[in-house]
């Protein structure tokens, strides 16, 4: 009696087990094969040509996506001079004062921003810049991803510094130096690695947001410097070509994709090196 | 007669609405080395950190009555300030990571941006690591961050970093407790040393300690200074009960 | 000068260095401007998320006037007659939302066992991690243009032997599309959340002779219930949000869906299709109040999720 009893459960085990590896290959293997389908055509869209030259009007071959990538290099360099000051002040703040009202509805206000659809926040800049200014801007673009890059860069650099001991803090007060100065020279630098890594997440993050962008920086076939007009960008150049009937914009489409998969999975992948090399352990 | 660098009178102090301190008046004398000893919580790192006033960071905290450096009350000049005159050195020996060990000794000239020549900035950080007898050990190694060195060396930086200011006044808060015998040993060398150009507190919950660096003693119990004294004199002929059953050994 | 310079010993070089170091003033402006600094950023922070919530409502008046309650349940979506009712989109939404959730559950579940029970601590079941992590992080977009090329002629395949309308396009697919994206957050959510349960429970029930799946089965996963409930409704509020995969792919249509394979719209895409072409100030308004509604909706279940997690101890990413 108990030998049968043993071996249905033995057996239940093992059909277990093949159940989950089962499930675990067959989750892992439309995500695979998805990266390598664009891969695929991605590379047969790249080559020189499609990295300085401009799209090509309807019906012409060739042409490139110069113009979405200095668009998106533009639009994510102004959202992290906005974001990244200011994330990281906020985060300087919240560590430093953890227990007040201001940090606890600070801490509560990111976790909802975090949450906020990102065509929500879309929204938000289409209300706050782009009506006020006139026009879709460049600039209105970075707005709605600065908006988005601020939760994360706070919440590493808070969560960063809250982890520097208060014995190096207080040693470099104790040697008479203004609070301010033994923030920016002892508290920041040895938490820079966590801090880093969490500006470069945020980054890796919104390279890759299309929704906020729809109604903001709103996209232009044509190379653009200026932040106040409106600019091409990666994932908005995707979206636009990739839902057309041309063949030609697919092309450029999946080159594009091909380019911004590659660069989001570089970035996530050098941080997380970078932070096992430069952390500080206390 | 001695000459007493810093006096405290009747100090008090808070954490909160709880009251750590009962009213402390002590006498420091320059060039001595003074040991604060007691059971733990009885107040003496909370003293000494109200003496360059590193406890009224603590939110919530409080202090009351009358503490005066070479005369002058130390509420009267910036806290800044009166910290490059009392210097501290902390329990983790804890040099700033990010900096190499020669900036680590002139981190009190860098933190307030004094510009020194770079003959200066050597012969600071040579006589403060010679001072400390860390020269010898770091010479060839200066530009290099502190984390190679062990944790007596470490302690040694940190106590060279502090002497680099020249203070007048040296607070040491338990600064051998995390450390093997062998470089506490070394440290205490060091504490008997220095006396010739500082005036040395030292907080430690190690009575033998205690009667092996200092010149006087003070003994404190649930915030309350019990007896102060001439160290041989607290250790052998103790006038207080408390002090008596404390040393040998009735409590820690 | 020099000359006199040198000959002086260097101690006295050294008191002079020291006592330019005492008597060193900090204007008091710099330490004021940096705690306005940091303070002000911290109101901003705060600022940001208010002025989103009122903005919303501000411009979403002239359709809450127009439309008041009926706006949920109307089913006309209509620029033309300036009629507009939003429950299509919230039908589309809530659809494939839990229908990408109950695809995507027993997968994610798979593959968080799978690392958290199995690979626990070996160099494979980290980069399994580490993968699963990367992949969360590829942009919508591209899922949709995948979806877009792959999965549609799929479905539409599929569909035309079964006999229902072949349009490729519409809620099964874009339920399957937001099921993959969802699969790697939910994954490492739920990973999180098995692993916090305290190894000497699982132990303890080893060494009563358990086998692995009863383990999992009777200790691990009751154990993580609360933990795996906050993970769903955190990938829940995942999915509600998520726009383009789902634009590229629901087929764009302003009615209630009445079957799986039938075109449709949810909020984020019908916003996403209308704003930049919108019509009247009504439809403009009309398309912000549907953002108001993905805003509360959002917020709502991501606040439940979190007061479970944080009633429970786990700490998510």
């Amino acid at each position: 009696m108990n030998e049968i009893g043993l071996n249905i459960r033995k057996l239940k085990n093992k059909t277990f087990t093949v159940v989950i590896a089962l499930f675990t290959i067959l989750t892992a293997l439309p995500l695979i094969f998805i990266i390598y389908y664009v891969f695929r055509q991605g590379i047969a869209a790249i080559n020189w040509q499609f990295f300085i030259t401009l799209p090509k009007p309807v019906g012409e071959s060739g042409g490139g996506i110069a113009n979405a990538l200095l668009g998106t290099v533009l639009i994510v360099l102004v959202a992290s001079v906005m974001a990244v000051p200011i994330g990281i002040m906020a985060g300087v703040y919240m560590s430093e004062n953890p227990d007040n009202r201001i940090s606890r509805s600070a801490r509560l206000a990111v976790e909802v921003l975090n949450g906020v659809p990102s065509i929500v926040i879309g929204i938000f800049a289409y209300l706050v810049v782009v009506i006020p200014t006139g026009g879709f801007s460049s600039f209105s673009g970075s707005f709605a991803l600065a908006v988005m890059m601020l939760p994360l860069i706070i919440r590493t650099t808070e969560e960063t510094l809250q982890r520097v001991p208060k014995a190096l803090k207080e040693s470099a007060l104790a040697l008479g130096a203004p609070y301010y100065r033994v923030i920016f020279k002892v508290v920041i630098p040895s938490g820079l690695s966590g801090i880093i890594n969490g500006v470069m997440l945020a980054v890796a993050r919104v390279t890759g947001e299309t929704a906020p962008l729809l109604f903001t920086a709103f996209g232009n076939p044509y190379l653009n410097w200026n932040i106040s007009k409106p600019m091409a960008n990666l994932p908005l150049l995707i979206f636009n070509y990739a839902t057309s009937p041309y063949k030609n914009w697919h092309r450029l489409a999946w080159g594009a994709s091909l380019i911004l998969i590659i660069f989001v999975l570089l970035l996530n992948i050098t941080s997380r090196l970078a932070i096992k090399k430069w952390k500080i352990r206390f | 007669m001695e000459n007493s660098i810093l006096v405290t009178e009747n100090l008090k102090a808070w954490y909160g609405d709880n009251e750590v301190i009962h009213g402390i008046s002590m006498s420091f004398p320059q060039n001595h080395v003074i040991a604060i000893m007691g059971p733990s919580g009885c107040g003496k790192s909370t003293f000494i950190r109200c003496l360059n006033r590193i406890h009224e960071l603590t939110p919530s905290s409080k202090t009351e009555g009358r503490i005066r450096l070479d005369d002058e009350s130390i509420y009267s000049i910036p806290a800044i300030m009166l910290r490059r005159r009392i210097g501290m050195v902390f329990q983790k020996p804890n040099p700033f990571p990010t900096m190499s060990i020669f900036d680590n000794v002139l981190a009190g000239y860098k933190l307030n941006n004094i510009k020194l020549s770079s003959d200066e900035k050597d012969e600071i950080v040579e006589n403060a690591l010679r001072n400390t007898g860390l020269w010898e050990e770091v010479k060839d190694s200066l530009h290099q961050r502190g984390n190679f060195l062990s944790g007596g060396q470490q302690q040694r930086l940190c106590i060279a970093r502090t002497i680099a200011m020249k203070p007048e006044v040296l607070l040491l808060d338990e600064p051998t407790s995390s450390l093997d015998p062998i470089s506490a040993g070394k440290i205490e060398d060091l504490i008997v040393d220095l006396k010739d150009n500082y005036t040395i507190v030292i907080v430690t919950h190690n009575m033998q300690q205690a009667g092996r660096v200092s010149d006087k003693t003070a003994f404190f119990y649930l915030g309350r200074l019990i007896e102060y004294g001439k160290t041989d004199q607290i250790f052998t002929n103790p006038k207080h009960s408390k002090t008596q059953n404390y040393i040998t050994g009735r409590f820690s | 000068m020099q000359q006199s310079r040198r000959e002086t010993s260097s101690a006295a070089d050294e008191q002079e260095a020291s006592n330019r170091l005492k008597t060193a003033v900090h204007p008091r402006y710099r330490e004021r401007l940096f705690q306005i600094a940091i303070t002000g950023s911290v109101l901003v922070v705060l600022a940001i998320i208010g002025l989103i919530f009122s903005m919303l409502i501000v411009h979403s008046m002239p359709s809450i006037k127009a439309f008041g309650f009926s706006f949920i349940i109307d089913q006309v979506w209509n620029p033309v007659t300036s009629k507009f009712g939003a429950l299509p989109f919230l039908a589309g939404t809530l659809l494939t939302s839990f229908l990408a959730l109950l695809i995507s559950l027993p997968f994610s579940l798979s593959i968080s066992i799978f690392l958290g029970e199995y690979m626990q601590g070996s160099r494979l079941g980290e980069i399994l991690r580490n993968m699963i992590e990367l992949l969360a992080g590829v942009p919508s977009v591209i899922y949709g243009f995948w979806g877009l090329m792959v999965l549609v002629p799929l479905v539409r395949d599929f569909a035309m032997a079964i006999n229902e309308p072949p349009y490729g396009v519409g809620i099964l697919a874009a339920s399957l599309i937001l099921a993959v994206m969802i699969v790697p957050y939910s994954a490492s959510v739920n990973r999180e959340v098995l692993t916090q349960v305290p190894n000497d429970l699982k132990e303890a029930a080893y060494a009563l002779g358990a086998t692995r799946y009863e383990v999992v089965r009777h200790v691990s996963i009751p154990q993580s219930l609360s933990g795996i409930f906050a993970g769903i409704l955190l990938s829940l509020g995942r999915a509600l949000g998520e726009t383009m995969a789902v634009t590229m792919v629901i087929g764009n249509t302003n009615s209630l869906p009445s079957s799986l394979f039938s075109t449709g719209n949810t909020m984020a895409s019908v916003i996403a299709n209308e704003f930049t072409e919108a019509t009247s100030t009504l439809h403009l308004s009309s398309l912000i109040e549907i953002g108001l509604l993905l805003f509360v909706i959002t917020f709502i279940i991501n606040y439940i999720g979190r007061i479970i997690i944080k009633r429970f101890s786990v700490s998510v990413r």
